[in-house]
């Protein structure tokens, strides 16, 4: 079996390129998702938010149709660890210690969206606040925060 | 308390009808249930890896079973065959998952209030004394009116199912 391009490499491309797409390509997790990432025209250079376009393989109820809160606590992870990746001198996969989700409102079958904030970086933690929302921007589905342990 | 039969039929509804969605992307399994607990099992797959060095399984593949086998075990300490949305989760990562292995989760209701259902869960391989992960997580309870709504509206689905 070849090699596979060391994740450690794809991280520093990404980083050096800011293209965190090379790291949402690199994992499967993130594929099956199907998330996406942009880059939002802001006065620092652009603030990258993450995208979960709909699909089916993410709903958990069809009647509504709404999407899996796995699903939705999945892509708000996966956020927050390539934002982490993408902010911080770290070419390690950050290891999640802990995350913690509330569910504000059921989450529709449609574009479903995610910004991520550093809240402390410290020598070894970081901890990470997850927003994701839908239509309106000012109406969260899901807020979370997450510990990551960093190398 | 629910009547496990039907409990055990909307689960497999639940899971089955929506061939292509979440529950058969990760092809999570309901092994056994009872009043309050819930055991399930997410088998090991390359598309739920979240380091592809590692093989590692990703935390949100966990976040959904644990989500999920809660939900039911919420299900179940209830009287009415009713759906509670999740209120909140915690989920606390305690070693990585070992690639390779399906990964068990075990969940229980531990204290029903009129308005919310109290769970805890953990997720394992070879051995629940020394988990993945644990996890919190609880539920809203429907209005009674609402949740006697839908287990009428439920109960014929459950007809067809073995």
């Amino acid at each position: 079996m070849s090699k596979i391009t060391g994740i450690a490499e794809i991280i520093q491309q990404a980083q050096s390129a800011s293209s965190p797409e090379l790291i949402i390509d690199a994992v499967p997790y993130a594929r099956l998702l199907g998330m996406r990432s942009v880059y939002e025209p802001d006065d620092e250079g652009g603030a990258l938010i993450f995208h979960l376009p709909p699909k089916k393989s993410n709903v958990g109820n069809p009647t509504l149709p709404a999407l899996h809160g796995g699903a939705i606590g999945g892509f708000m992870e996966m956020a927050a660890t390539i934002h982490v990746l993408m902010s911080m001198d770290v070419v390690k996969v950050p290891r999640v210690v802990d995350f913690s989700i509330d569910y504000v409102r059921a989450g529709r079958y449609e574009d479903t969206w995610a910004s991520c904030s550093v809240v402390r970086q410290g020598n070894k933690l970081v901890n990470v606040a997850i927003q994701t929302w839908q239509q309106d921007r000012d109406a969260s589905i899901a807020t979370a925060r997450a510990h990551f342990l960093i190398e | 308390m629910a009547d496990i039969e039907k409990l055990r039929k909307l689960c497999k509804l639940m899971v089955s009808a929506n061939p292509g969605d979440h529950f058969h992307a990760l092809d999570m399994r309901f092994t056994r249930l009872e009043e309050g607990k819930v055991l399930a099992e997410l088998p090991y797959s390359e598309s739920i890896v979240g380091n592809p060095e590692t093989g590692v399984i990703h935390g949100g593949a966990l976040t959904a079973l644990l989500d999920t086998c809660s939900g039911f075990a919420a299900i179940s300490a209830l009287d009415d065959l009713a759906i509670c949305p999740t209120m909140d989760l915690r989920v606390d990562y305690m070693r990585a998952a070992e690639p390779h292995k399906p990964v068990f989760a075990s969940a229980e209701a531990y204290r029903v209030t009129r308005q919310v259902v109290f769970c805890r869960g953990v997720a394992y391989q070879d051995d629940i004394n020394n988990p993945v992960a644990h996890c919190v997580a609880n539920f809203i309870r429907l209005d009674p009116e609402v949740s006697a709504k839908m287990t009428q509206m439920i109960e014929p689905f459950l007809e067809g199912i073995e």
